[in-house]
């Protein structure tokens, strides 16, 4: 066993930690002082929640999938509408959260990382809000495929600065607002936006995501007659949706769980973004968990269709949920993700993200073998408008 | 402990200067490179080498030393390919005390037992990570001090009075000062708050020399910082060096070899 996992803090099991240099170790305790803080305070839930609800539109609705159900002839598919939220992902919900901790904590400044630009959107709007300065990073290569996201975080006042080290994607933006952080926390705060990273970051982000399970559960007992669904279904990069959605369903025994992987182009490594099975466990970014590496420990490029899942480790918490086998992983091809990403268009109205479309595929795969009384809620954690144009021009524009 | 670390510091010491540590990235621009400079950096004056370990994502590093990480990946470096050099450059003679530097993924994967036995093996003195703090790391350290290596830990000027407490009980050869907020890279001045920071330091630190890097780029820094501290990190300023060397077709040993004379200029006190 290693030398590394016995005890410390903020820990899932084995995985999770504060591997940071230390120069952060003050801002990170800082925060963590903060957030605590903050939980006991009810004036903080209160102004979150009132956010929540006037300004980012929760709850959002759980919508039975009408069509797509018949179609399928198996399970009841209901969807929780985190597309519906204001700028058009859950990332809404870290993002506020962790704007109005900026605030509490005396900060001006706020940095965030950005895969598909959901989050940097989200945090964007956060800081426009409530008048912080904004500074976004963003992996070169997902400033061109999420060229619609650059300029709505442009629009919202933030600054975003193209990362053109490494693999020039999501991993890279991480590695950019970490150093930026080191030199910068007198000021500033780094709106990290997955439950990744150091201690706090995996639960505190958590915590700010679990409000949509908490919904499911509420919302469920009235909208399903046996008052529980039995299956849940989302899609994981870091994690934050599906920790957000099955988290406050831990103490169901009964209630499934799969997150959802990019399984890229093929196991090739470098050609997806799996990583339980082909990752081993390890430390990026500041947190012990699985990660994609080569025998010598260098993280391996990534790649999928979905900028938000093109991430080489995943949240600790998942690591230990996982190896409890409390969740089951499975992955998506980019090939069936872009087939749901057009059947849930066609058949429900609702274009989803990418990403999301991962989690809708894995549920075309199981629903008619659950059977009738299965009840399926997946996670549509974003929508698609995003993707629209690069969906477009891979099926060779409007023909 | 092979006890280099220690009799550089002395030696140091009896000269009434400070200790010169001048980090070089392993496999920048390639292993027979870093081979030959060890040893040349020692003759040039360095009395200390930081070998750093490429890693694909070195979160602590500015610019300069990214660059040099992906060019030492894309030439095979990475831990094994480190500890390959050193054993080396051990077998040809040299006794320059070499601590390794870098990221402690490389570790894991390597396994944490087998890096131990296999770095005291290939003749290193002393271990740093830059991601693995006193919380998560004083296991590792104590593993390493019992089977004779350094573990050299980071302090930095948020570290508060228990912090560097811990730190020193689990660092061996010397303690690694970080001047300043920020990552890795030259500056032009040494940051005012340095002597009450390394005062601050020396008192917890008591026999353990302290020695301060980040930012220390020219023979002046190496004069003030040799003032307050036992021992002088130049890294970035080398590394670029190195770079520039290779991109104008000059041999990149004479090159930096030149620079650590000069630095080394400064050390009395």
């Amino acid at each position: 066993m290693s030398r590394l996992v016995k005890g410390g803090r903020g820990r899932f099991g084995p995985y999770g930690g504060q591997f940071v240099p230390e120069t952060l170790m003050a801002p990170i305790d800082e925060l963590l002082a903060a957030y605590r803080a903050a939980r006991k305070d009810p004036s903080f839930k209160k102004e979150l929640d009132g956010l929540l609800a006037s300004f980012a539109g929760r709850p959002t609705p759980l919508t039975f999938a009408g069509r797509l159900t018949g179609m399928l002839g198996g399970a009841r598919i209901y969807l929780k509408r985190e597309d519906l939220l204001h700028t058009g992902a859950h990332k809404i919900n870290n993002a506020l959260g962790q704007a109005l901790l900026t605030k509490r904590m005396g900060k001006t400044r706020v940095i965030a990382e950005t895969g598909a630009g959901q989050h940097g959107v989200a945090t964007a709007t956060a800081c426009a809000l409530l008048g912080l300065e904004c500074v976004v990073y963003m992996g070169a290569v997902d400033v061109e495929r999420q060229a619609l996201n650059v300029y709505r975080m442009r629009l919202l006042g933030a600054r975003v600065v193209p990362v053109d080290s490494g693999s020039r994607t999501l991993k890279d933006a991480i590695n950019a607002a970490m150093r930026d952080w080191v030199g910068s926390y007198e000021d500033t705060h780094y709106i990290l936006g997955s439950v990744l990273g150091p201690h706090p970051f995996p639960t505190m982000v958590r915590d700010f995501h679990a409000v949509i399970g908490k919904e499911v559960i509420r919302q469920s007992r009235k909208l399903m007659p046996e008052g529980r669904p039995t299956h849940l279904i989302a899609c994981v990069g870091g994690g934050s949706n599906a920790i957000g959605l099955f988290w406050p369903f831990l103490r169901f025994a009964d209630v499934k769980m799969t997150g959802v992987e990019a399984g890229g182009r093929s196991m090739e490594p470098g050609q997806h973004a799996v990583r339980f099975g082909p990752g081993r466990p390890g430390v990026l970014h500041g947190t012990r968990t699985y990660v994609l590496q080569d025998e010598g420990g260098q993280i391996l490029p990534t790649h999928s269709v979905s900028a938000g899942l093109d991430y080489p480790a995943v949240g600790p918490e998942h690591a230990w949920l996982k190896e409890t086998g409390r969740c089951e992983y499975a992955s998506v091809s980019d090939a069936e993700a872009l087939e749901a990403f057009h059947r849930l268009s066609e058949l429900e109205g609702i274009i989803p993200a990418l990403e999301t479309a991962h989690a809708v595929a894995f549920a075309l795969r199981v629903a008619k073998g659950l059977g009738k009384e299965a009840r399926i809620v997946v996670n549509l954690s974003g929508r698609g408008d995003k993707d629209v144009p690069s969906v477009m021009a891979m099926e060779g524009g409007l023909g | 402990m092979s006890g280099r670390l220690e009799r550089a510091f002395e030696r140091a010491r009896a000269e009434n200067r400070a200790c010169l540590i001048i980090f070089v990235e392993a496999s920048d621009p390639d292993s027979e490179t870093t081979a030959r400079m060890i040893p040349a950096l020692g003759e040039a004056g360095a009395d200390i080498v930081e070998l750093g370990v490429p890693f694909s994502d070195p979160i602590a590093d500015g610019p300069v030393i990214q660059r040099a990480s992906e060019r030492a990946l894309l030439q095979g470096g990475g831990l094994r390919p480190s500890l390959s050099i050193l054993k080396k450059v051990r077998s040809e003679g040299c006794e320059v005390p070499v601590v390794l530097f870098g990221y402690v993924n490389p570790v894991l994967a390597m396994g944490e037992d087998a890096f131990i036995s296999e770095a005291r093996e290939a003749g290193a003195d002393g271990v740093l990570f830059t991601d693995l703090p006193p919380e998560e790391g004083a296991g590792l350290c104590r593993g390493l001090i019992r089977e004779g290596l350094a573990p050299v830990n980071l302090l930095a000027p948020t570290s508060t009075e228990a912090r560097i407490q811990k730190a020193v009980s689990i660092t061996r050869g010397f303690l690694y000062l970080v001047s300043r907020p920020g990552v890795t890279g030259e500056r032009k001045d040494l940051p005012a708050e340095l002597p009450d920071l390394v005062a601050r330091v020396k008192k917890v630190a008591g026999r353990l020399p302290v020695a301060v890097g980040f930012g220390i780029a020219t023979p002046e820094h190496v004069r003030q910082a040799a003032r307050l501290a036992d021992g002088v990190v130049v890294g970035s300023v080398v590394v670029r060096c190195c770079e520039e060397a290779v991109l104008s077709g000059k041999d990149p040993v004479s090159e930096v070899t030149r620079l650590v004379r000069s630095l080394a200029g400064g050390l009395a006190r």
